[in-house]
C-alpha cells in the first residue's frame, strides 16, 4: 500500500468507545487522508456510525457515549480535555442519514451556520456559493426564501450538505447520505462527492458497495467480533485494492455477498 | 492496525499548529446553564420550603403544651377554645366527602372511560372530549356555587328540608365528586387506550362480544393504569378546598350523617386563615398541623399512584 | 392425522341452545352499552347543570323599593332627570349627613364632578333604590303568581326584569349593597396577579425545563445526576400537592418572612404601612407562580421533547454552542407547545381561590390596586365572598361574576386550542 504521499488528516490510534459497558469499537487504528474520499462499510452495527462521530465528537452528544484512545487532527488528540467540541464540529462537518434541513428558510438554513461561527463577509455570495457547490443553486434560486422542508428528499440532502460546508470546514464526515434517497438523487450526491473532494476531505459511511467502489479512494472494512460483539477494523487500503483483491478472507467474503 | 504505524509520523508533522481547537472560555455558555439549573432547582426549594413551614409550625403547636400528639391524632372534638384538637372531627369529614366524592366519580368516570375508548364514534369523541375539557377547566370555586346553589336546594327537594341541612357534606361530595370526573375518565381511558389493539383481537377471534372484550379482557389488563387514575382522584378530592369551605358547613363536627353540616380539614384551614388570626396563636399554629396531615396523605397516595403507572407502563412498553 | 372425536364439545351449547346464549350475551351487551351511555350523558348534563344554574342566577325578576320617592324631590315641578348640577347638589345636602357630605367633596370636590355623576349620587344616596328581593329566570318565567303574590304585599314596590350582568358591574367597584357592587377592582386585581405569576413562572419553568431536557442527561458528576433526578420526581409529586398547600407555604414564606420586601417597605413604597402588610398583590402572584410553575415545566418539557433529535444534530454539527442550537432551534420549534401549556397553566392560575383565602386576599376593597404592593382581591375572591353571603341578591351577582370568570377561561383556553391545532400538526 502506498500512502506515504499523502497527506494526513486523521489518525487514530488503540479507539475503543463505549456505550454504558458495552463496548462498540474496539482497538482500532486508521489514518485518514487528506482530500480524498474514504468509505467505511461493513454490516450493520459493527460500529461504522460511530467510528465517524468520533471524529467530530458527535458522540458527546450520547450521554452514555465513551470514548478511549487518541483521535489525532493534524497531530492533535480531538478528546484532549482542554479541546472544545464546539470549535472541533465547525472544521469537521457533518452530513446525516435523514436530510434534516432546519424548518427555516432555504437562505437561512445555509447562513446559519456561518453567521453562528462569526462569518462577517458577505452572506448572500456565501450563500450562493456554498448552493452552488452543493450543485443546488440552479433549482433553488427562486425561492430562497421558500421553507427547507419543501424541498424534494435528493434536494434536502444537498441543501444540508450546502450548509455543512457554508461553515468551511476542512472535512465533511457523511453518514449513509443517501440511504433515504432515491437511485437517481444517490447519483447526484455522488457526483457531487465527486466534485467537493477537489476542497474537502471526505469521509462518508456507506451500507452500498456498489457507492463505496464508485466514489471513495479508500476503503475500511469494519466487522463485529463474533465473540463481544465490539465493532473492528478488518481491512483498509486504496478502494480498488479492498475491491479487487482483499487479503483478508472475511472482506472477501462481505464483497462479493458471501458474507451471512 | 499495521496502516496506521508508517503514517504516524507524518500525521503528527502535519503541522499541529494548523489552528488551535483550544476550550475557549464561553461564559455566557456556563452563566446561562447555571440558571437553567437554578430554574431547575427551584422546585425542590419549593417542597424544602413546603416541609419545613408545615414541620415548624406543626412542631410549636405540639411543643405548646395545649395538646400532644396522641390527642391530636385520636380526639373527635376539635374545639380550640377550650383546648380540644382532635383531628378526627375534620378528618371524619374529609374522608366522607371524599368517599361520597368516589362514589359518583369512579363508577362514572370508568363507564365514561369504557364508552369513549370501546364504544364511541369519532364524532361522539370529538363532542365528549372537549365538554369533560371544559368540565376540567371550571374553577372549584364556581363548582362551590353550583353545589350550594343547585345541589343542595336538589338534594332537599328529594329528601326534604328537614333532613337535609343548608350546609352538608353530602352535596359538596357529589359536586365534587364531578370535579374529579374529568380526571378519572382521561386517565382511565389513557389506560385503556395503551392496551395493545392485538389483546381486543384476540378476543373477538375467541368470539367474545364487545362487551365481553371490554370487561373481561381490556379492563383487566388496564387494572393499574385505571387504579392508578381511581388513587390519583381520591387524592384530589381530599385536598379539595373550595367546594367544601362554600357547601359543607363551618364548623367542626363528628357525625357520619351526610346531611349535616361538617367542616373538613380544607375547609377550616380556609376558614380560619380567612379571618384575621394573629400569628403566633394555637388558631395559626394549628393550621399548620392539619395542613402537614394533609400535606403526607396527598403526597402518600399520588407516590403509589405513580409507582402503579409505572407498574403499568412496563408491562406494555 | 385422524382426530379422535372430543368428548368436550358435548359440553358446547347446540344449535336452539346457542342461539339463546349468544342472543342473552348480547342482549347483556346492548344493556351495559346503555349504561356506559348514561353515565357519558350524566356527564354532559352536570355541566348544562352548572351552566343553567349560573344563568338562572344572572338574570331574573327584581322587586325594587325606594327609600325616598324621587316624586317628591321634584324642584318646581321639574322632574329629577332634569334638575342642573346646582340643584342636584342642594338636594344631596338637604338628604344626607353632613360627615357624608364631607367625605364625597373631599372624595372627589363636587365642583369637579359632573352632572352625570352627581345625579348618579342622588339616586344612590337620596332615592336609595333597593332590591327587596330576586327572582331566578326559571322562577321568573314559569312562577309568575307567586312573584305578583309577593308584589301585592308591597304596595310601593316596582318589578323589574334585571340582568345583574352589565356594563356598569364590570366598571364599578365593590360595594357593601349587591345591586350597587361592580367587579372592577377584582377584574384589575386578577389581571396584577396573573401578570406577576406568569412574569415569574413562565421563564422559572421554561428554564426548568429545558435544563431537565437539555442538560440534565449530559452531566457527568454523579452527585449532580442523583440531585437531577430527584428534581424531576419532585416536580412530578408537586404537581399533585393541594394548592392551599401552596398557599400556606405562600402565608410563612411571602407574607411573614419575606414582608419587608413584598409589602414595599424596602422600596417606601407603602405610605401606610399598616394597611397590607405582605397580604399583597406581590405576594399573591409569587404565591401562584410556585403553584403554576410544576404544570409549566411539565407542559414545556414535553413540548421541548417533541422536537426531534435530528434539529439537535444538525445544530451541533456545524459548530453551533448548545445553548445556540436550544436558542436558534429547539425553543422555536417547542414554543407553540410551550405556550399552550403556559396559557392552560395560566387559567388554572386565574381560577384558584384557596390558595389566596389563606395568604389574606382582601375582602373589601374599593380602590383600583396600583402596584405589585397593593391590597388586593380577585374575580374568584369576589365569587366566594358572595356566594358565602345568604342573601339572594349576592348570590345573583356572584353567579354574574362567574359569568364573567368563565367567559375569561373560555376565551383563554379557545386561543390554547387554536395554537395548538395552528402549529401543532406542523411536520418537521
Ligand atoms: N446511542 C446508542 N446507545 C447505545 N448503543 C448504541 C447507540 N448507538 C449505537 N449503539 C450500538 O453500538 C453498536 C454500533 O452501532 P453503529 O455505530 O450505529 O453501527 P453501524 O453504523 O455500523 O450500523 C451497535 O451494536 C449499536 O447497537
Ligand atoms: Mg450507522
Amino acid at each position: 500500500m502506498n500512502y506515504t504521499n499523502g497527506k494526513y488528516v486523521f489518525d487514530i490510534q488503540n479507539l475503543n468507545c463505549y456505550y454504558g459497558s458495552f463496548r462498540a469499537v474496539k482497538d482500532t487504528d486508521l489514518s485518514i487522508e487528506s482530500k480524498k474520499i474514504t468509505a467505511f462499510i461493513g454490516p450493520s452495527g459493527c460500529g461504522k456510525s460511530t467510528v465517524l462521530r468520533t471524529f467530530n465528537r458527535m458522540n458527546d452528544l450520547i450521554p452514555s457515549a465513551r470514548v478511549t484512545g487518541e483521535v489525532l487532527f493534524h497531530g492533535q488528540n480531538l478528546y484532549d480535555p482542554d479541546v472544545d467540541p464546539v470549535e472541533v464540529r465547525r472544521r469537521i462537518g457533518m452530513v446525516f442519514q435523514k436530510p434534516n434541513p432546519f424548518p427555516k428558510s432555504i437562505y437561512e438554513n445555509v447562513a446559519w451556520g456561518a453567521r453562528i461561527n462569526g462569518f462577517k463577509g458577505n452572506m448572500d455570495e456565501l450563500v450562493e456559493q456554498s448552493l452552488r457547490q452543493a450543485a443546488l443553486w440552479d433549482e433553488v434560486k427562486d425561492k430562497l426564501d421558500q421553507s427547507g422542508l419543501g424541498l424534494s428528499g435528493g434536494q434536502q440532502q444537498r441543501l444540508c450538505i450546502a450548509r455543512t460546508i457554508a461553515p468551511r470546514p476542512e472535512v465533511i464526515l457523511m453518514d449513509e447520505p443517501c440511504s433515504a434517497l432515491d437511485p437517481i438523487a444517490t447519483l447526484k450526491i455522488e457526483d457531487l462527492m465527486r466534485q467537493l473532494v477537489k476542497n474537502y476531505t471526505i469521509i462518508i459511511v456507506t451500507h452500498n458497495m456498489q457507492q463505496a467502489a464508485r466514489v471513495s479512494d479508500y476503503t475500511a472494512y469494519f466487522l463485529m467480533d463474533r465473540d463481544d460483539r465490539a465493532g473492528l477494523l478488518i481491512e483498509y487500503g486504496v478502494t480498488n485494492e479492498i475491491f479487487t483483491k482483499p487479503k483478508d478472507q472475511r472482506t472477501e467474503d462481505y464483497i462479493t455477498g458471501r458474507f451471512g | 492496525m499495521t496502516v496506521s504505524a508508517s503514517t504516524r509520523t507524518i500525521a503528527k508533522t502535519a503541522a499541529a499548529a494548523k489552528s488551535d481547537l483550544h476550550k475557549r472560555l464561553r461564559l455566557g455558555e456556563s452563566f446561562i446553564e447555571a440558571f437553567l439549573f437554578f430554574c431547575g432547582a427551584v422546585s425542590i426549594l419549593t417542597t424544602l420550603g413546603i416541609v419545613f413551614v408545615l414541620g415548624k409550625e406543626s412542631l410549636l403547636f405540639f411543643t405548646s403544651g395545649e395538646v400532644t400528639l396522641w390527642e391530636f391524632i385520636s380526639g373527635t372534638e376539635w374545639q380550640p377554645a377550650i383546648g380540644r384538637f382532635g383531628i378526627w372531627a375534620l378528618l371524619n369529614s374529609t374522608l366522607m366527602v371524599t368517599a361520597i366524592a368516589m362514589l359518583v366519580a369512579l363508577p362514572l368516570g370508568l363507564a365514561v372511560a369504557i364508552y369513549l375508548s370501546e364504544y364511541a364514534s369519532l364524532r361522539a369523541r370529538s363532542i365528549l372530549k372537549p365538554v369533560l375539557e371544559v368540565l376540567a377547566g371550571v374553577p372549584t370555586v364556581v363548582y362551590g356555587y353550583f353545589a350550594l346553589t343547585f345541589m343542595t336546594p336538589f338534594l332537599r327537594s328529594i329528601f326534604g328540608d328537614e333532613i337535609v341541612q343548608i350546609y352538608n357534606t353530602a352535596a359538596a361530595g357529589i359536586v365534587i365528586g364531578i370535579l374529579v370526573l374529568p380526571l378519572v375518565s382521561s386517565m382511565s381511558e389513557d389506560a385503556l387506550h395503551a392496551v395493545p389493539y392485538a389483546l381486543r383481537e384476540a378476543a373477538y377471534g375467541l368470539g367474545a362480544t364487545k362487551l365481553e372484550t371490554a370487561i373481561k379482557v381490556v379492563l383487566p389488563a388496564a387494572t393499574y393504569g385505571v387504579a392508578a387514575a381511581f388513587i390519583v382522584a381520591i387524592s384530589r378530592a381530599i385536598g379539595e378546598t373550595m367546594i367544601v369551605a362554600i357547601a359543607a358547613g363551618a364548623g367542626p363536627s363528628f357525625t357520619f350523617n351526610p346531611f349535616e353540616s361538617a367542616e373538613t380539614m380544607t375547609g377550616h384551614i380556609v376558614r380560619i386563615s380567612g379571618g384575621d388570626l394573629s400569628y403566633d396563636s394555637i388558631d395559626y399554629n394549628s393550621i399548620f398541623a392539619i395542613g402537614l396531615m394533609l400535606f403526607v396523605m396527598t403526597l402518600t397516595l399520588n407516590i403509589i399512584s405513580r409507582h402503579v403507572v409505572k407498574h403499568f407502563r412496563e408491562e406494555y412498553e | 392425522m385422524s382426530v379422535k372425536p372430543d368428548s368436550s364439545v358435548a359440553s358446547y351449547p347446540e344449535d336452539d341452545g346457542l342461539q339463546s346464549f349468544v342472543k342473552r350475551r348480547h342482549r347483556q351487551g346492548l344493556t351495559w352499552r346503555i349504561v356506559f351511555q348514561a353515565a357519558t350523558i350524566v356527564a354532559i348534563l352536570a355541566l348544562l347543570a352548572l351552566l343553567y344554574n349560573i344563568i338562572i342566577g344572572s338574570f331574573g325578576y327584581v322587586a325594587l323599593q325606594n327609600k325616598i320617592e324621587p316624586e317628591s324631590l321634584h324642584v318646581d315641578g321639574m322632574p329629577l332627570e332634569e334638575l342642573s348640577k346646582e340643584q342636584l347638589v342642594i338636594i344631596l345636602s338637604e338628604h344626607i349627613s353632613k360627615g357624608l357630605m364631607r367625605r364625597l367633596e373631599h372624595d372627589q370636590p363636587f365642583t369637579e364632578r359632573t352632572r352625570q355623576d352627581v345625579y348618579n349620587l342622588v339616586i344612590e344616596r337620596v332615592v336609595e333604590q333597593r332590591v327587596v328581593k330576586s327572582w331566578s329566570l326559571t322562577v321568573s318565567f314559569f312562577k309568575r303568581d307567586e312573584i305578583e303574590t309577593f308584589m301585592a304585599g308591597l304596595p310601593q314596590g316596582k318589578l323589574e326584569f334585571r340582568s345583574w350582568l352589565h356594563w356598569n358591574f364590570l366598571i364599578t367597584p365593590q360595594s357593601s349593597t349587591p345591586e350597587l357592587a361592580g367587579i372592577r377592582t377584582a377584574i384589575f386585581g386578577t389581571l396584577w396577579v396573573i401578570f406577576i405569576t406568569v412574569a415569574v413562572a413562565f421563564p422559572l419553568g421554561v428554564g426548568a425545563a429545558i435544563y431537565l431536557e437539555e442538560y440534565a442527561a449530559h452531566v457527568g458528576n454523579p452527585w449532580l445526576r442523583r440531585l437531577n433526578a430527584i428534581i424531576q420526581t419532585n416536580i412530578n409529586n408537586l404537581a399533585g400537592v393541594p394548592s392551599i398547600i401552596y398557599g400556606m407555604l405562600g402565608l410563612v414564606i411571602f407574607v411573614r418572612v419575606m414582608e419587608p420586601l413584598t409589602s414595599g417597605a424596602f422600596l417606601g413604597a407603602v405610605e401606610d404601612a399598616t394597611t397590607a402588610n405582605g397580604r399583597t398583590i406581590l405576594s399573591a402572584g409569587l404565591t401562584l407562580a410556585i403553584l403554576i410553575l410544576p404544570l409549566i415545566i411539565i407542559n414545556a418539557q414535553e413540548a421541548i421533547r417533541a422536537v426531534p433529535n435530528s434539529l439537535r444534530q444538525a445544530g451541533m454539527g456545524l459548530g453551533a454552542t448548545k445553548w445556540q442550537t436550544i436558542w436558534h432551534h429547539v425553543l422555536p420549534n417547542a414554543i407553540p407547545g410551550i405556550l399552550t401549556g403556559n396559557i392552560l397553566a395560566m387559567s388554572r392560575a386565574i381560577g384558584e381561590t384557596a390558595p389566596l383565602v389563606v395568604i389574606g386576599a382582601s375582602t373589601f376593597i374599593t380602590v383600583d390596586p396600583n402596584g405589585p404592593f397593593s391590597k388586593f382581591t380577585t374575580l374568584p375572591i369576589q365569587i366566594y365572598q358572595w356566594t358565602a353571603r345568604p342573601q339572594d341578591e349576592f348570590r345573583n351577582i356572584a353567579a354574574a361574576a362567574i359569568i364573567v370568570l368563565l367567559v375569561l377561561l373560555l376565551t383563554l383556553n379557545a386561543s390554547a386550542v387554536l395554537l395548538r391545532n395552528r402549529y401543532g400538526k406542523k411536520s418537521l
